[in-house]
């Protein structure tokens, strides 16, 4: 059979329907078009790919299995390396990792094997059989994790794996952190998430909600009743422009936002009690995934116009193009090379609209990208009555302003090793977006396994 | 929930049990709890606590839906969920003289602190101020911490009839005050801090803005203090009175009032758990930490 030169398309729901509900948008491969694209699979002896994953999936292993119509063992391949799959398969950056090195997509017209959605057809294929409870011996010690997010599961999930007792402490009422709280239902369903839960805890890990470390409970008490611990609370507080009008009523930040609709449920108001804002106009000031959920969230909470407004140009959007194209289909409007300088009072304490000045693009800066730099006398105003701020986050301070020997960076953020996630407290190791900033769920998720095998080592090493 | 008890019309006072809050809790804290599945996430303050039994004692007042469904809660009943202690704890020290003010449902948030102030040596003024005599709650606990109590009411039913600045004044004319606090409506609040601030006397207040994770990640419960911005959930939720831009936060806190209103009616209707024919609704209760979006 010859192969095509295209991914096999995934069907998605209509834009013009999809905008109005908050429903999965991406619908899955059955297992005809999943077998269909895994014949696409070169089988590469030295497969890049794997190279390219931040947790090393074994994928032309899993393909192949796929091709033989064996989701049984694609699924024992994947598990293998990922505690997390159907939500990797749906939120990982795969064009800029393992399908951007993909052979196939190298060769001139093919586009590169569709790596992500294969996973997530083999993940989704999982989550509908039975969980396994396992009865495990927890002979190698205790572990406390902090933070339920996709850094601190997977690690979870693999020192289980190992042999340990594993506590996770999750300061919110639901677990999975930004999977929960951050991203929307309609690019990640949130039985997913519980589902994938499920899963880690079927490993015999324990995951206690409501506990905030450093108040509900410190840091010298694990230190006391674990053998190591694991500091994966994310980033987690947001940025604000800090420009005028930033405290008027119908300016969030994206955090808030998305909380609102994601974990509170806001989107469902009256039936959960948590109300969001309903706006006509919504302004999203940022480029990255964050701004485009918050843009898509908006569309579907009934806004009539959506405008993203970014400082630099469609080339350098750091968002997923997959979400990007998506949110063009949905009528999310962009505002390109454009900085906003001040919010508008509508004279009643509520926003009216967005200040804004148009920007050009200068020398490159310290990131490689040009900077952008304003056009004096450019001012307009974008109207709105909701904005939305997406512009990043800084390191929440809960837990670091009640454990003061823990060295942080000049930016506020854990300093933990790379290679070992190990800080300077012997016995506490971290990593994910408190150490690196805010980045994405499957760099956390590399971070998580790299650090379950580091504290084995180290548990292992004290007890010897 | 172990215990119920209404202290005055629509204020109630509850104990939970959660041994690691108790165990925790200082003065000026707060909890966030969820009464159902489907409830918001309320922040109250912390009154008391009882260690021993891993008890947390809580006061509210029904504004809305949210605290009209946990008033609704009896003894035995369980919460969905109580994460705390939260927020930085009031600074206890013996300052010297204190001036302690409390109002409506901002007592319940205020008693800790006087009783903590007492116990840490300093000679406590309390005053507190109500609509009318039965809404001036834990008047008894407050005089037993208190070297002088002060009540004051709208209606001249308990104590003075006036406002509680009065009292303020009075106090701050008579003797030399290092250092007071105001806990009650925001309007309450406001007026204190600037009466205090005629005297030359440092004020704090404990904010209760609309407030979702508790824990600074969400950015919701911002305010503007001396000109930069706080989060009151990590920051505070004491800050200083003459240094909150308090036309920002009293606005701030509307963001939501008619979605409180059409939740808190249709839950009336459906619901009538007080058998009223007509709504009051109080947008500002002022309960400390506070309540978030009724």
């Amino acid at each position: 059979m010859k192969r095509s030169y295209n991914k096999t398309p995934m069907p998605e729901q209509a834009p013009e329907i999809r905008w109005n509900n908050f429903e999965e948008v991406a619908l899955g491969y059955d297992l005809e078009s999943g077998i269909l694209e895994a014949s696409r699979c070169l089988q590469c002896k030295d497969a890049p790919c794997i190279l390219k994953c931040p947790v090393m999936i074994g994928i032309p292993g899993f393909i192949k299995a796929i091709k033989e119509e064996n989701i049984q063992k694609a699924y024992e391949i994947i598990s293998r390396y990922s505690n997390l799959p159907a939500i990797c398969g749906r939120v990982c950056p795969q064009e800029k990792q393992c399908e951007m090195v993909c052979r196939l997509g190298q060769s001139k017209k093919f586009e590169p094997v569709a790596i992500g959605k294969l996973e997530r057809l083999v993940a989704d294929w999982a989550l509908e059989q039975p969980v396994e409870k396992v009865e495990r011996t927890f002979h190698k010690g205790k572990v406390a994790i902090v933070g339920s997010g996709p850094s601190g599961l997977t690690a979870a999930g693999d020192l289980a794996k190992l042999g340990y007792k594993v506590v996770i402490f999750e300061a919110l009422h639901t677990a999975g952190g930004v999977l929960t709280y951050g991203i929307p239902e309609f690019r990640l369903p949130k039985r997913i998430v519980a589902k994938e839960i499920e899963r880690i805890e079927a490993l015999g890990v324990t995951i206690e909600t409501n506990v905030v470390v450093g108040k509900t409970i410190t840091i010298e008490e694990i230190q006391r009743d674990f053998d190591a611990c694991y500091i994966a609370v994310g980033a987690g507080a947001p940025h604000f422009m800090g420009i005028p009008g930033s405290a008027l009523n119908g300016v969030y930040s994206s955090s808030e936002y998305l909380t609102r609709i994601n974990l509170m449920h806001g989107y469902q108001f009256p039936t959960y009690d948590t109300p969001v804002q309903k706006a006509a106009k919504v302004a999203v000031i940022g480029g990255g995934n964050v701004a485009m959920d918050a843009a898509r969230s908006a569309k579907r909470m009934g806004a009539s116009q959506v405008t993203v407004i970014y400082r630099r140009s469609v080339e350098e959007l750091p968002a997923r193009v997959e979400e990007y194209h998506h949110s063009v289909e949905e009528g999310i409007e962009y505002s390109w090379l454009t900085n906003p300088v001040a919010y508008l009072d509508d004279g009643t304490g509520k926003l009216a609209g967005v200040q804004c000045v148009k920007m050009e693009l200068g020398e490159p800066d310290a990131s490689g990208r040009r900077r952008p730099v304003t056009i004096p006398g450019s001012e307009f105003v974008i109207e709105a009555d909701v904005a939305i701020e997406a512009i990043g986050q800084g390191s929440n301070k809960v837990l670091l302003a009640t454990f003061p020997e823990l060295a942080v960076n000049k930016w506020g953020y854990i300093d933990a090793d790379e290679e070992t996630c190990a800080t300077n407290v012997p016995g506490i190791f971290a990593g994910g977006d408190i150490v690196t900033g805010a980045a994405t769920v499957i760099l956390a998720m590399g971070a998580g396994k790299l650090a379950a095998k580091e504290i084995d080592q180290y548990v292992t090493a004290k007890e010897a | 929930m172990t215990e119920k008890r209404k202290l005055a019309e629509k204020e109630y006072e509850i104990w939970v049990e959660a041994p690691r809050v108790a165990e925790k809790a200082k003065p000026g804290q707060f909890v966030i709890l969820r009464t159902t599945a489907f409830g918001e996430r309320i922040p109250l303050t912390i009154v008391k606590t009882d260690p021993l039994s891993g008890r947390v004692c809580l006061i509210f007042q029904v504004i809305g839906k949210s605290t009209a469904e946990l008033a609704a809660l009896n003894p035995n009943d369980r919460l969905q969920d109580f994460v705390g202690p939260l927020g930085m704890p009031s600074e206890i020290k013996n300052y010297g003289t204190v001036l302690l003010v409390g109002g409506g449902v901002g007592i319940a948030a205020l008693f800790p602190i006087v009783k903590g102030l007492k116990e840490a040596g300093n000679r406590v003024i309390t005053v507190l101020g109500a609509k009318t005599r039965e809404l001036v709650i834990l008047k008894e606990e407050c005089r037993a911490f208190s070297d002088q109590l002060i009540v004051m009411t709208d209606d001249g039913s308990d104590g003075n009839q006036g406002l509680v600045t009065a009292a303020m004044e009075d106090v701050f004319l008579r003797e030399t005050v290092d250092v007071a606090w105001a806990i009650g409506p925001s309007v309450m609040m406001k007026f204190a801090a600037k009466m205090a601030q005629n005297y030359d006397v440092p004020i704090y207040v404990s904010l209760n803005p609309i407030m979702i994770d508790g824990t600074g990640m969400c950015g919701g419960c911002r305010v503007t203090v001396a000109d930069s911005v706080k989060f009151a959930c990590v920051d505070g939720p004491e800050f200083l009175g003459t240094e909150v831009n308090w036309e920002e936060f009293i606005q701030r806190m509307k963001q939501y009032s008619r979605e409180e209103t059409d939740s808190y009616e249709a839950y009336i209707r459906q619901v009538n758990p007080f058998g009223e024919k007509k709504l009051q609704q109080n947008t500002d209760a002022g309960t400390g930490a506070g309540n978030p979006v009724e």
